[in-house]
């Protein structure tokens, strides 16, 4: 009698190969992708790409005000006749910046409670939840205004105000896939195993979330450089003459709409941005899709 | 071959994933004559799935391509029927009895709701005139005949409300709503308990006998297929590797690959040995 | 040789039951005063349906919740109560149900592998070592350790989960349903494997299922639950030539069977029609009745 193959397994292919032949044939992940990389080098390498990196200060050239684009300012220059195109690239600066520092302690932050809240249960997460659901109700916008008038509009200030909202909603995120995942049978088995409590947060459920951090983070970034914008436009925010994206648009439309690429361009500066990290952020969310069903 | 109610003859089905082919179903032919039960029996991976999705015209193409080969239904091939044609045959004079009663239901619904939706969409295609009222009298005869004992009480329960067993009932209730003439059961029954699952087999049975339906069982499971056909097709990656009258087939398993699967089947009897002799004791 | 490897005596569970506001409203009894015994190296088979309350058991047993009443005895050492499984994890071990969700799809093998023996002070330069040498055990490719479930079949991913539960050299097992989630060779290759290992590594098993005809050849004694409580227990041959219980006749009238002499062994009683009584159902209206 022949015996049945044991088990057949499934031809393996390494995970890097699944992963990146799947993200290559998401054109809504690669472009988002795409336009993620671009932005982020062109903010490193703004000194050594821009034709005009001395403009990023209180340059005045008053012979070259209000230039519209050409081929000598791309951008057209402002009502002091700085090169927009330049203070744009230098104005991702400040925005990549807001974000990876807002979500460079709100997700940490968020993460840990989320967890913390969602395995422990009980008082631990009526403490956080609660918390976390007052602070819910505040609108980031309106704490940033609060904080810049009691304390001073400027960059530092404008952040701490939007960090210290913005881990709430990754604390609800985590806090409900870790719900979801307490129950489920590999954590019972590595209770019954004699892992650690600890062991169970950081190395069980963790890994768990991770997809769905990357994709609520990515998603955020747009989010976090449009408030940011918002604030710079009501005065709030970057103060001139540091060039910042928000600032430049709320400056330039003064001159609208003869001098219309003062402020437009650097709109549509913001545009692209948070729309990269808007198509990057649904690229993988359809990309771990894909993983969590298989 | 024609005279079948449903005939599969040489159908070839292509997976692609990552770039690469891989050639899912080889030239699978059976067939199911009216009034006839017969028995697709495969473990997970043979095909037997995605031979009955090809049947249903539920492939997902891509990721799926059909190679070759024809499905007959009533001498029509349905792989070359207008779409349209193809869909007044699902559901009413093919139908199928999913497995999972817990998914295959909309828990926010009441059955009568969804069942009556379900007859409303057939009369639409087939252009059938039927009221609100016939309708909701057509849903409490199908649920009187898988044997509901208070029919309208059922009908307007929610799933949650009804148990596992009640609710399978329901899927085939649903199942003989346009009164097919042939019934296309996956795996019913295998996620309730032993003693549901025997009752639902044997409601089946009776209800395929009584109303001369065509049954095709899909299963992995020996036991059903013993109870439930008279004519059995074993598949093994992606192939038709022998068919034959079920009792045959029991008596006497031609192929290897048969006779290792029957071999595998513990019996209730006593009698199956576990482990290797060659480890020492 | 002397004491059983597993002794339950009087094990009750109750689970309370709220009304619609969250008041008491009596309780229910999930598992109620069963006392069974396991002899070193045996396999004892629980067979019951859903609501049963045999996985209940099995995680009192593996000390997931606490009982209401009663003892476990295991290895002669009275274990009631002990939440904490590292104080007896080592000799008592569980392998799930589903291979698919009892291994966390975000780790390898080797790092499943690892979780107890890292939980239980295993040295960690000894560690690689221990993990090849439990996939060998269970006839897995060393290779295999770096792989992650989902690239593993069903049967390959159990065979995982035996490897881990076997990482800290327990000596019972308890099985909840391991092979149910399995096809038909596969489980018998499964049980091929646990078979082997109970007799090189001296195991006792508790082999928790609905499947009558493996426990028929897997298990030398079984006990049949029913409502939280053993109807019926002895021998399997015993049991299931001659049951005693109208449950234990109606479990084996319902086993879909494969030839003619398993069919002339199947107590010859009618199907009942209708609504069979439920473990569920029937432990609601017991519970109505209580005051």
């Amino acid at each position: 009698m022949t015996e049945i193959p044991a088990d057949n397994s499934p031809r393996r292919l390494s995970n890097a190969y699944q992963n990146w032949y799947r993200f290559s044939r998401n054109p809504t992940a690669v472009i988002g992708a795409a336009i993620v990389v671009i932005v982020i080098l062109a903010a490193i390498l703004a000194p050594w790409i821009t034709p005009y990196p001395e403009h990023v200060g209180a340059v005045v050239n008053f012979r070259a005000r209000h230039l519209p684009p050409s081929a000598e300012y791309w951008f057209g220059t402002d009502n002091v006749g700085r090169d927009i195109f330049t203070r744009t690239i230098f104005g991702l600066r400040i925005s990549l910046l807001l974000a990876l520092v807002v979500l460079g302690t709100a997700v940490p932050v968020g993460t840990v409670l989320g967890l913390l809240a969602g395995y422990f249960g009980g008082w631990v997460e009526i403490v956080i939840m609660r918390i976390t659901d007052i602070a819910l109700a505040i609108p980031p916008l309106v704490m940033a205004l609060a904080v810049a008038a009691v304390l001073s509009p400027d960059l530092i200030n404008s952040m701490l105000a939007i960090a210290a909202l913005w881990w709430t909603w990754h604390t609800r995120l985590i806090y409900s896939i870790t719900r979801q995942i307490r129950t489920q049978e590999f954590i019972e088995a590595a209770e019954t195993l004699g892992a650690s409590k600890f062991h169970i947060l950081i190395r069980e459920i963790l890994p768990n979330c991770v997809s769905a951090l990357a994709v609520k983070t990515s998603l955020d970034c747009g989010f976090v450089i449009l408030v940011g914008a918002s604030l710079s436009f009501l005065g709030l925010g970057i103060q001139p003459p540091t060039p910042d994206l928000g600032t430049m648009v709320a400056s330039g439309s003064a001159f609208l709409p003869d001098s219309w690429w003062e402020s437009v361009l650097p709109g549509c500066a913001i545009l692209v941005v948070a729309l990269g990290f808007n198509l990057l952020g649904d690229g993988l969310r359809d990309l771990f899709d894909v993983q969590e069903v298989r | 071959m024609s005279q079948a109610l449903l005939s599969v003859d040489n159908l070839s089905v292509d997976f692609s994933t990552y770039g690469q082919t891989h050639h899912v179903l080889k030239n699978v032919s059976l067939d199911v004559p009216a009034r006839s039960q017969i028995a697709l029996v495969g473990e997970s991976g043979s095909g037997k799935t995605v031979t009955m999705k090809a049947i249903m015209g539920l492939l997902r193409q891509p990721p799926a391509t059909i190679a070759g080969g024809r499905i007959f239904y009533d001498g029509r091939d349905l792989l070359t029927l207008p779409d349209k044609e193809r869909l007044k045959l699902r559901g009413t004079a093919m139908s199928m009895v999913f497995q999972d009663p817990m998914s295959s239901l909309n828990p926010v619904f009441t059955i009568a709701d969804q069942m009556t939706t379900i007859l409303k969409y057939a009369d639409r295609r087939l252009d059938r005139q039927r009221n609100g009222r016939d309708r909701l009298a057509r849903v409490h005869e199908v649920l009187t005949q898988v044997r509901m004992r208070d029919p309208e009480r059922v009908a307007r329960s929610y799933p949650i409300m009804l148990s596992g067993g009640m609710r399978q009932r329901v899927l085939i209730a649903m199942a003989l709503l346009s009164e097919p003439k042939l019934l296309i059961a996956d795996e019913p029954g295998t996620a309730l308990d032993v003693t549901t699952q025997a009752q639902i087999l044997k409601l089946l049975k009776d209800l395929v006998e009584a109303r001369g339906l065509a049954l095709l069982m899909i299963t992995h499971n020996l036991g059903v297929v013993r109870e439930t056909s008279s004519y059995v097709y074993v598949m093994n990656k992606g192939q038709v590797v022998e068919h034959r009258p079920t009792a045959e087939l029991f008596a006497a398993p031609r192929e290897d690959y048969t006779k290792a699967l029957i071999a595998a089947v513990p019996r209730l009897t006593g009698g199956t040995r576990f482990g290797t002799a060659e480890v020492a004791p | 040789m002397s004491a059983p490897m597993l002794e339950i005596v009087g094990l009750t569970k109750t689970f309370p039951v709220r009304d619609g506001l969250g008041r008491s409203a009596g309780a229910v009894r999930a598992v109620d005063n069963v006392t069974f015994s396991i002899p070193r190296g045996q396999v004892y088979g629980l067979a019951g349906e859903s609501g049963s309350g045999k996985s209940t058991i099995a995680r009192m047993i593996m000390g997931l919740t606490p009982p209401t009443a009663g003892d476990i005895l295991l290895d002669g050492e009275n274990i009631t109560g002990r939440t904490g499984t590292r104080a007896y994890g080592r000799k008592v071990q569980m392998v799930f149900q589903n291979p698919g969700s009892s291994l966390n799809p975000r780790r390898t093998v080797a790092q499943s592998i690892a979780v107890p023996l890292d939980a239980h002070g295993h040295p960690r330069r000894e560690r690689a070592g221990r993990i090849a040498e439990l996939l060998d055990m269970v006839q897995l490719p060393a290779d295999f350790a770096e792989r992650y479930p989902h690239e593993l079949s069903g049967g390959q991913k159990q065979r995982v989960a035996i490897a881990r539960a076997l990482a800290v050299a327990p000596k019972l097992l308890v099985l909840d349903e391991p092979t149910s989630a399995l096809d038909v060779s596969v489980q018998a290759r499964v049980i091929d494997l646990l078979v082997d290992l109970g007799r090189q590594l001296d195991l006792t098993f508790l082999f928790i299922s609905h499947d009558l005809s493996l426990m028929r050849n897997f298990a030398q004694q079984v006990g049949v639950l029913y409502l939280g409580q053993i109807v019926e227990t002895g021998p399997t041959a015993e049991v299931f030539t001659d049951p005693q219980h109208d449950y234990t006749r109606l479990l084996l009238a319902s086993v879909p069977v494969i030839s003619a002499e398993e069919e002339a062994m199947r107590p010859k009683i009618p199907l009942i029609d209708g609504e069979i009584p439920t473990a569920e159902k029937l432990l609601a209206l017991r519970q109505a009745a209580k005051p």
